[in-house]
C-alpha cells in the first residue's frame, strides 16, 4: 500500500530531471573529461615505458611508500592509547582534547604543516621525521574515532570475564581487546595510509626540495617540467595502488570481523583508583600535549623575529615591499581576498548543485543512486589529480578557461559537493515520507507536498554543508596549486611560497597567515558543529 | 586444652559499602555530595569453603555489585574481601583467585569454545597440550563433547552457558561468582540446567555465591541463601 501511494505521489520526471541535470552535466565536464583526458594522456605505450623505465619514478614511488607506512604505524601506535583513554573514560576536559584533535584533522594540510615547521628546531626543519610528525599529529584524530567508536561500546564485562580468568591488564589487551578492535584498526591504518601515501601539502611545505611523494611529482613533471604524459602516467600508478590498497583493506575487515554483542550505550566511567586516575592524566595530557603545542607555536612564531617580539608581521601584512623597490612577489592581503572570493564562489557552486543534487537523489529514489554514486567520486580522487586533469583538458580553445576566474572555485566545489550531497541526503532521507502522504491527503499536489514536507528540512544540513564547502575551499591546496595563476594566489598557496622564503619577516607572514587560515576553519567547523541536528531532532522527524 | 584450629571462610565480606556518582544534570558544573547514590552498606557476608550459597534480592538492592566488587571490577569504598582468609582488596583482579560466570556470558567471540575453556589455564602458564586436554575434560563434563571447534557465536543459550561455566570452572578459581547466571532460558532449560549446575558446583567442592531473584533456583543449586536485605 505505501509502495502503491508512494508511486501515486512520486514528483513528476520532468522536475526530477531539472534537478539531476545541474550537477549530472557539472560532474560530466569538470570530472569525467577531465579524467578521461588524463588517462588518454597516460595510455601511451611509450610514455609507459618511458616513465616507469626511470630510476627516480621508483625513488619516488619508493619514498612515497616507506614514508606512508613509518607515517601509518607510527599513527597507530601514538593513537591507541588516546582512543582507549576517550573510549573508556569520562574525565574533566576530555570534550576538550575530543575538539582539539578533530580541529587538527580538519586544518588544511599546509596550516599542519606550517604548525609543524614552527614547531621543530631548525635541525628537524625539512627532514623526512618533520613530514611523519606532521602526519601523526594530522591523523591522530583518525585512530580516535574510528577505534574509539568501536572500544566504547565493546563491553566492559569482556574484558572482566578475561580479567577473572587471570588475565593481567596486558594480557586482556592484547588477547581480547586488541583482536576485537582489530577490524576498527585495520579501517582507521588504512584511511591514514591512503592520506599519507597522497600526502602534498605537508611534503611542500615540510619537506627537503628534492624529497617527493607521487602526488609531488606530478605536480612537478606537470607545472615545472611540462612533461605531461609521464604526470599522468604517475597519477594513474597512484590510483592504483589506492585501489589495491582499500580493496585488501575491506577484504581484511570482512575477514577479521567479530560478531561482537557491542553495548548500545557508552562504557564510559570515571577512573577509580590511583593508578587509573595517573594513568589517564599521563594520557590526555600527552595528547593535548601532542595537538596543541603546534597550534601554540604557529601563533608564536607569527610574533617572532631575531630582535625579539613583534607585530611586524601582523601590521606590515599588507606591505609587499621588502625594501623599497624590492617586492617578494607574495601579497599576503590579496592572498586572503582571493581566498575569501574563492570561497564565496565555491560555496556557492557546491550549495546550488548540492542541493539540487539531494533533492533528486532522494526523490528518484533507486533511479538516484547512479547520481549519488558518481557525484562521490571525487572523494576517491585526490585533489591533485583532479586539478592536473582540469589543466590538461581546459587548455584548448573553446574551452581555453585556464584564465577563467571561475575555474578555481569550480575545483574547490567538486571536492566539496561530496560533503554537501552527504550532509544534505542522510537528513533529506530520514523524513518520515507519511508526511507527504498527509498533505496530499489534504489536497496538495505532489509539488506542493513535496516543497511544503521535505524541503524545509533542507535549509539546516545545507548551511552545514556550506560551512563546510567554504572551509574546504579556504583550506584546498592541491587542486589549486595546478589551476591558480599568477596574482590570484590563495593563502594556501601564499603560506608555501612565504615559508619557503629565506628572511625572518616572510616567513613570520607565511606564520600569520596560517594561524588565520586556522581560526577560520576552526570557526567553521564549531559552526558546522552547532548547526548539526542532535539526537533528539533526529529522532523526532 | 586448646580449641582445634578452625579453617578460615572460603569467601569472607567484611563491611563492604559502595557508593556510585549520579550523573550531572546538564548545565550544571562542581561536585555535589548529594550526588552520591549508596548502594551497598556495610554488607557482610561470610561463604564456608565448599559450601554453595545463593544471595536473593529485588533488583536494584546491589546483588550484582557486591559480585563486581569481590571480583575486583569495582572498587569499595571501604571493607575487606577475604579468600580463603588471605585479604584480596588490595589485589587487582587477576590476581584474587575469584572465577565469575556473567548475566551474558561474555564468551570471546574470537576465540573457538575450545580455546574459551582454556584460556583460564593458559593465563596460568599452562601448556598447550595440557590445558586443551583440561578443557576438553571440563567440556565433557558440562555435556558439550564434540563442540570444542564450534564458534561460539554459533551455539545456543543453553550451550553458551554451559561454555561460560566451563570456562570459569576450567580456571580452577579459589571461589566461583555467578551473576543471575540462568537469566533468559526457558523454563524446561532453565530447570535441567539448575539441577545440572548444582550437581557440579558440588562435584567441584568450590566455594561459590549464586546472586539469583529465583528462589526455586536457589532452593535446587544452593546449600544455603541469603537475602542480601538482610546483611
Amino acid at each position: 500500500m505505501d509502495g502503491a501511494g508512494a508511486r501515486v505521489n512520486r514528483l513528476p520526471r520532468r522536475l526530477l530531471i531539472a534537478l539531476a541535470v545541474g550537477p549530472t552535466v557539472g560532474l560530466a565536464v569538470f570530472y569525467v573529461w577531465p579524467f578521461v583526458t588524463l588517462v588518454v594522456e597516460a595510455v601511451d605505450a611509450t610514455v609507459i615505458a618511458d616513465t616507469l623505465g626511470r630510476s627516480s619514478t621508483w625513488e619516488v614511488v619508493w619514498f612515497t611508500a616507506w614514508q606512508a607506512v613509518v607515517s601509518t604505524v607510527m599513527t597507530i601506535a601514538v593513537g591507541m592509547a588516546p582512543a582507549y583513554v576517550l573510549a573508556r573514560y569520562d574525565f574533566r576536559g576530555r570534550s576538550v582534547l575530543v575538539g582539539l584533535l578533530t580541529a587538527m584533522f580538519v586544518l588544511p594540510t599546509v596550516v599542519m604543516g606550517a604548525a609543524i615547521l614552527a614547531l621543530l628546531p631548525d635541525s628537524l626543519d625539512r627532514t623526512v621525521w618533520a613530514v611523519i610528525g606532521a602526519h601523526v599529529v594530522f591523523n591522530l584524530a583518525v585512530v580516535v574515532r574510528v577505534v574509539g567508536s568501536l572500544w566504547e561500546h565493546l563491553p566492559t564485562d569482556m574484558e572482566a570475564a578475561a580479567a577473572t580468568l587471570g588475565a593481567s591488564r596486558w594480557k586482556v589487551a592484547t588477547q581480547i581487546s586488541a583482536p576485537l578492535v582489530r577490524p576498527a584498526v585495520t579501517a582507521a591504518a588504512t584511511i591514514v595510509f591512503l592520506f599519507t601515501f597522497t600526502s602534498y601539502g605537508v611534503i611542500r611545505i615540510l619537506a627537503a626540495p628534492g624529497t617527493r611523494t607521487i602526488e609531488v611529482e606530478v605536480w612537478r613533471r606537470a607545472t615545472q617540467l611540462g612533461d605531461i604524459g609521464a604526470a599522468a602516467v604517475l597519477a594513474l600508478l597512484q590510483l592504483v595502488v589506492l585501489i589495491a590498497i582499500v580493496s585488501w583493506s575491506t577484504v581484511a575487515q570482512r575477514r577479521h570481523a567479530q560478531a561482537i554483542g557491542l553495548e548500545p550505550t557508552s562504557a564510559r566511567r570515571r577512573p577509580q583508583t590511583v593508578g587509573e586516575r595517573r594513568f589517564v592524566t599521563l594520557i590526555a595530557g600527552s595528547a593535548v600535549l601532542v595537538a596543541g603545542a603546534p597550534l601554540v607555536a604557529l601563533v608564536v612564531r607569527s610574533f617572532s623575529t631575531p630582535t625579539g617580539w613583534s607585530t611586524a608581521a601582523w601590521t606590515g601584512l599588507g606591505r609587499t615591499e621588502i625594501r623599497p623597490g624590492i617586492r617578494v612577489g607574495v601579497d599576503p592581503v590579496e592572498a586572503v581576498v582571493n581566498s575569501l572570493g574563492n570561497a564565496l564562489w565555491a560555496t556557492s557552486f557546491a550549495v546550488v548543485i548540492g542541493a539540487s543534487a539531494s533533492l533528486a537523489i532522494v526523490g528518484a529514489g533507486r533511479a538516484g543512486r547512479a547520481l549519488d554514486g558518481g557525484l562521490m567520486l571525487p572523494l576517491a580522487t585526490s585533489a591533485v589529480t583532479i586539478g592536473f586533469g582540469m589543466l590538461i583538458t581546459f587548455d584548448t580553445s573553446p574551452v581555453d578557461w585556464r584564465a577563467s576566474w571561475w575555474l578555481v572555485p569550480v575545483g574547490h566545489a567538486l571536492i566539496a559537493v561530496p560533503f554537501v550531497v552527504r550532509t544534505c541526503v542522510g537528513v533529506l532521507r530520514s523524513v518520515d515520507p507519511a508526511m507527504g502522504t498527509a498533505a496530499a491527503t489534504l489536497g496538495a499536489s505532489s509539488i506542493r507536498a513535496w516543497w511544503a514536507t521535505l524541503v524545509p528540512y533542507l535549509w539546516r544540513p545545507l548551511a552545514v554543508g556550506a560551512a563546510l564547502a567554504a572551509a574546504i575551499s579556504l583550506g584546498e591546496f592541491g587542486a589549486t596549486s595546478f589551476l591558480s595563476r599568477s596574482g590570484g594566489e590563495t593563502m594556501p598557496i601564499a603560506i608555501e611560497q612565504l615559508l619557503g622564503r629565506t628572511g625572518s619577516i616572510l616567513q613570520a607572514q607565511g606564520f600569520v597567515l596560517a594561524t588565520l587560515l586556522a581560526a577560520t576553519t576552526v570557526i567553521l567547523v564549531v559552526v558546522v558543529e552547532r548547526l548539526r541536528p542532535t539526537e533528539a531532532e533526529r529522532a523526532e522527524r | 586444652m586448646n580449641a582445634p584450629p578452625r579453617d578460615p571462610p572460603g569467601l569472607d565480606i567484611q563491611d563492604v559499602t559502595v557508593t556510585f556518582g549520579v550523573p550531572r544534570a546538564e548545565g550544571t558544573r562542581g561536585r555535589d555530595p548529594s550526588d552520591q547514590q549508596l548502594v551497598l552498606d556495610h554488607v557482610s557476608l561470610s561463604v564456608r569453603s565448599g559450601e554453595v550459597v545463593a544471595l536473593l534480592g529485588p533488583s536494584g538492592s546491589g546483588k550484582s555489585t557486591l559480585l563486581r566488587v569481590i571480583a575486583g571490577i569495582i572498587v569499595a569504598d571501604s571493607g575487606r574481601v577475604l579468600v580463603h582468609g588471605v585479604d584480596v582488596t588490595q589485589r587487582p583482579t587477576h590476581l584474587r583467585g575469584v572465577g565469575m560466570v556473567f548475566q551474558d556470558n561474555q564468551l570471546f567471540p574470537h576465540m573457538s569454545v575450545l580455546d574459551n575453556v582454556a584460556f583460564g589455564p593458559k593465563m596460568a602458564g599452562i601448556d598447550r597440550s595440557e590445558r586443551a586436554e583440561h578443557a576438553l575434560t571440563w567440556l565433557r563434563r558440562v555435556g558439550l563433547e564434540g563442540f570444542e571447534h564450534r564458534r561460539v557465536t554459533d551455539l545456543s543459550g543453553g550451550e553458551a552457558k554451559r561454555v561460560a561455566l566451563a570456562r570459569t570452572l576450567a580456571g580452577e578459581p579459589a571461589v566461583v561468582l555467578l551473576d543471575e547466571p540462568l537469566t533468559g532460558l526457558d523454563r524446561d532449560l532453565h530447570d535441567r540446567l539448575a539441577g545440572e549446575l548444582g550437581a557440579l558446583l558440588h562435584d567441584a567442592d568450590v566455594t561459590t555465591l549464586l546472586v539469583t531473584h529465583d528462589h526455586d533456583e536457589a532452593a535446587t543449586i544452593a546449600d544455603r541463601t541469603a537475602e542480601l536485605t538482610d546483611l
